[in-house]
């Protein structure tokens, strides 16, 4: 199963490998800001659709690596490697003390509680104006002269983008990853069983935090402008729609759920300013006809 | 000497006024099958949640082989040797029966905390939960969502999970509740045939099974033991004769 699921992710990847250099430019920049979005929703999926923790805050670790990235970038000179690794520690360790709080609550505390904390990150972003620069954010973010054009910058949005669900996946087919969706299933039956269910929630919030912050630098490097809409509300809820939309416990559907989110959010509102109503529809669709999301609904489960 | 299973002294759990456990004191001995009975109402499944750590005690003391886990998470005391079941079945409703046993197998194994490498590889792991899901007859469900079990499956399965962390101690909260006659013998059958090792603690309605499988009875009435003894003592005391089966 897990074998057919990667033969699966690897054709398509190969596909849009090869489809790229065919692309007209602004499709392809839309490609590729699906998939640094992607890396996003799979980071919340393993909370949401693995562990059964809905966050409403993850703009929060994104916007830390997209910030870490545009401050040492610009006025520091730091290079790709040093900003990346810079940016996912900086998301994980903020990840790392917002779930010393987080963690302590279930359903829709736990929401409130990382929409909150996720808030806390915006306001910083958007007050502490000496280094952040607040409501004018920090432009001019320089991309590595490797990945200036849009190709190679697809490249290596994708080469990310399939480290990340790599990553990702081998954890939730790990032992670990089988105690997260124990957890999403009986808290009390995994606590009875003998796990420390503290823990293995807290790992996986601060490893999806770090994973989102890895998206993060990829997108301060994708925009070359980083600010505090970045790290606003309505990131981290459509982020939570994308997982939703796709198929929350099915990485592949975060990724099927960003494709459509920023397809219909940019290549629709061309056309219809209503871009949202049609959203809306998509939506509600998706919740009437396929409540698993679009992944979950190709995917039978009874029998495995 | 050997340390006692189980040693309660003078437990007690307060809901506001309502004195749920009521200073319960009682000794379990290694090896022992002991039944608890007692009306609905009388504290038997908070004083479950007690000794597996759910609920905090109010007063009292809990040692479990010997050591003090008053105020020990559930999680240090799985990892002592206790096993429960629930009253109202608690499964994975959503993972395989596989998956449920492989959960209760790694529990108390280092590779719970593993994540880079694929559950799959473990092959050690899958043996035993093939190995116990046989041993209480669910070979042939193993892929078989939980959700569409029968309740009957959902019971083995149940024992299957308490089972399979080794425990030296097992609580099961009424094993056969909701059982079919048929599927109650099943169960009374799958506990008879319990390794002589494990220390059982159980409570039970259907006192054919009960007083089957036990030798030793606590009766429990309102939150206090008002009887303790072999099953010959308890049958024939008349006050458990009178509140509990109301001659």
């Amino acid at each position: 199963m897990i074998r057919r699921r990667a033969l699966l992710a690897l054709g398509a990847v190969a596909l849009l490998a090869l489809a790229a250099p065919l692309l007209p430019p602004y499709p392809l920049t839309l490609v590729t800001q699906a998939l640094v979005v992607a890396i996003l929703a799979m980071s919340l999926d393993v909370l949401l659709g693995y562990t059964g923790l809905p966050s409403l805050g993850h703009a929060a670790y994104w916007g830390v690596g997209a910030y870490t990235v545009a401050l040492l970038a610009t006025e520091r000179g730091v290079g790709l490697a040093g900003c990346a690794v810079a940016g996912v520690l900086l998301a994980g360790a903020v990840a790392a003390v917002f779930g010393l709080v987080a963690i302590r609550a279930a359903g829709t505390y736990f929401l409130m509680i990382t929409l909150a904390l996720g808030m806390v990150v915006w306001g910083l972003a958007f007050r502490w104006v000496s280094l952040t620069k607040g409501d004018n954010g920090i432009s001019g973010v320089p991309r590595p002269e490797l990945f200036a054009s849009p190709l190679p910058f697809f490249y290596f949005a994708l080469a990310a983008a399939g480290l990340a669900w790599t990553l990702l996946a081998l954890l939730v087919a790990s032992p670990f990853g089988l105690t997260l969706r124990g957890i999403r299933e009986s808290e009390s039956r995994m606590r009875s069983l003998g796990y420390n269910v503290w823990l293995h929630k807290y790992l996986a919030f601060v490893i999806s935090g770090a994973v989102a912050g890895g998206g993060g630098v990829l997108w301060a490097y994708y925009n070359g402008f980083v600010s505090p809409t970045d790290v606003q509300l309505i990131t981290s809820v459509e982020a939570l729609l994308m997982v939703a939309l796709g198929g929350p416990g099915t990485l592949a559907g975060s990724v099927v759920g960003a494709g459509v989110i920023v397809f219909l959010k940019n290549f629709v509102s061309l056309y219809t300013k209503r871009w949202l109503l049609i959203l809306g529809a998509v939506y509600i669709g998706v919740i009437l006809f396929a409540p698993r999301g679009i992944v979950g609904a190709l995917r039978r489960r009874s029998v495995r | 000497m050997t340390d006692d299973a189980l040693r309660l002294d003078g437990v007690a759990k307060h809901f506001g006024g309502l004195r749920a456990v009521d200073g319960v004191s009682l000794t379990v001995r290694p090896g022992e099958r002991r039944a608890l009975i007692g009306p609905n109402g009388a504290g038997k499944t908070t004083l479950f949640n007690l000794v597996a750590g759910m609920l905090p005690v109010t007063q009292g003391t809990i040692r479990l082989f010997g050591a003090n886990v008053t105020g020990a998470p559930p999680h240090r005391r799985a990892a002592l040797g206790l096993a429960r079941t629930f009253q109202i079945t608690n499964l994975f409703l959503g993972l395989t029966v596989l998956e449920n046993c492989l959960l209760a197998v790694q529990a108390l194994t280092p590779s719970r905390l593993s994540m880079l490498r694929p559950l799959t590889g473990y092959h050690a792991l899958y043996a035993r939960a093939r190995a116990i899901l046989a041993a209480v007859g669910l070979a042939g469900v193993d892929g078989v969502v939980v959700a569409n079990l029968s309740h009957g499956e959902q019971r083995q399965l149940e024992i299957a999970l308490a089972l399979a962390g080794k425990p030296r101690l097992l609580l099961l909260d009424e094993p056969t509740a909701g059982l079919s006659p048929a599927e109650s013998r099943l169960m009374a059958d799958l506990l008879a045939n319990l390794d002589p090792a494990i220390t059982v603690l159980m409570i039970e309605h259907d006192m054919d099974v009960a007083l089957a499988l036990a030798s030793h009875v606590t009766v429990l009435h309102y939150g206090r033991v008002i009887a303790d003894g072999s099953r010959d003592q308890i049958r024939n005391d008349p006050q458990v004769r009178e509140i509990y089966l109301g001659v």
